[in-house]
């Protein structure tokens, strides 16, 4: 399953809950303001560095450039376009937004 | 919500096989319209007879808490709507204990029986989806 997360994590608890109810085989993209949680030293990294053990994390590189946020995105964590982004939910079986 | 319509009449129409869809809800009642509008897509999945679940965790519980009364707000108590699913054949409502637990609520506030699971439990339940609509 592709999760799909685009709130901050600062704003709401989306990026939690998902991790806790995203299993092995799945995949989390951040998308909208859900890129600032995949920058260092944000509230939720230490919970994005332990999901990477367990499932790729991804996060859209047109959201992280247009809050000026692409030099700071945590070791491990794969951006992509909007191809990739496609790509992504062709890939998976579901996928589940978590708004 | 018409899309929703149109992509379950697709659906049957391409293959005519019951899908397993589950409605994911993590917001509370009357702050915004989505518990309302998620509560109308049920119903319309109900009526393509799809393999149709509810799920509630986060402050999406508190949809479920009895004893609401919006007469003050002057705004719909669509409460009463939840023990109408049984009607159309929508059984499966899962609320996760963690959230539950988390805001001091019990299963017996609740105003319609529901199966409670666990975070993990939940999380195999999703997986076991072909859709899943989150409000």
């Amino acid at each position: 399953m592709l999760h799909i997360v685009n709130k901050s994590p600062y704003e709401k608890n989306s990026l939690t809950s998902c991790l806790a109810h995203a299993l092995k085989g799945g995949a989390l993209l951040l998308i909208e303001d859900a890129v600032y949680g995949a920058t260092k030293g944000n509230v939720a990294e230490g919970a994005i560095r332990r999901a990477l053990a367990d499932l790729p994390v991804y996060a859209l590189g047109p959201d992280l450039e247009a809050r000026g946020m692409q030099g700071n995105v945590i070791e491990g964590v794969k951006v992509v376009d909007f191809g990739g982004f496609v790509d992504l939910v062709a890939e998976h079986r579901t996928s589940q937004s978590w708004l | 919500m018409a899309q929703v319509a149109e992509a379950l009449e697709q659906e049957q129409d391409a293959q005519s096989v019951v899908k397993k869809f589950m409605f994911v809800n993590r917001k509370a009642p009357y702050g915004t319209i989505y518990a309302l509008e998620g509560l109308e897509v049920v119903l319309i999945s109900a009526a393509f007879d799809q393999d149709v679940s509810l799920a509630f965790l986060d402050d999406g519980v508190y949809q479920l808490v009895k004893g609401q009364q919006t007469k003050g707000l002057e705004v719909k108590n669509f409460s009463p709507t939840y023990r109408a699913l049984e009607g159309y054949d929508v059984e499966k409502l899962y609320v996760e204990g963690e959230s539950l637990e988390a805001r001091g609520l019990r299963e017996d506030q609740l105003l319609v029986p529901v199966q409670v699971v666990s975070a993990q439990e939940m999380a195999q339940l999703m997986e076991q989806q072909d859709v899943i609509i989150g409000f």
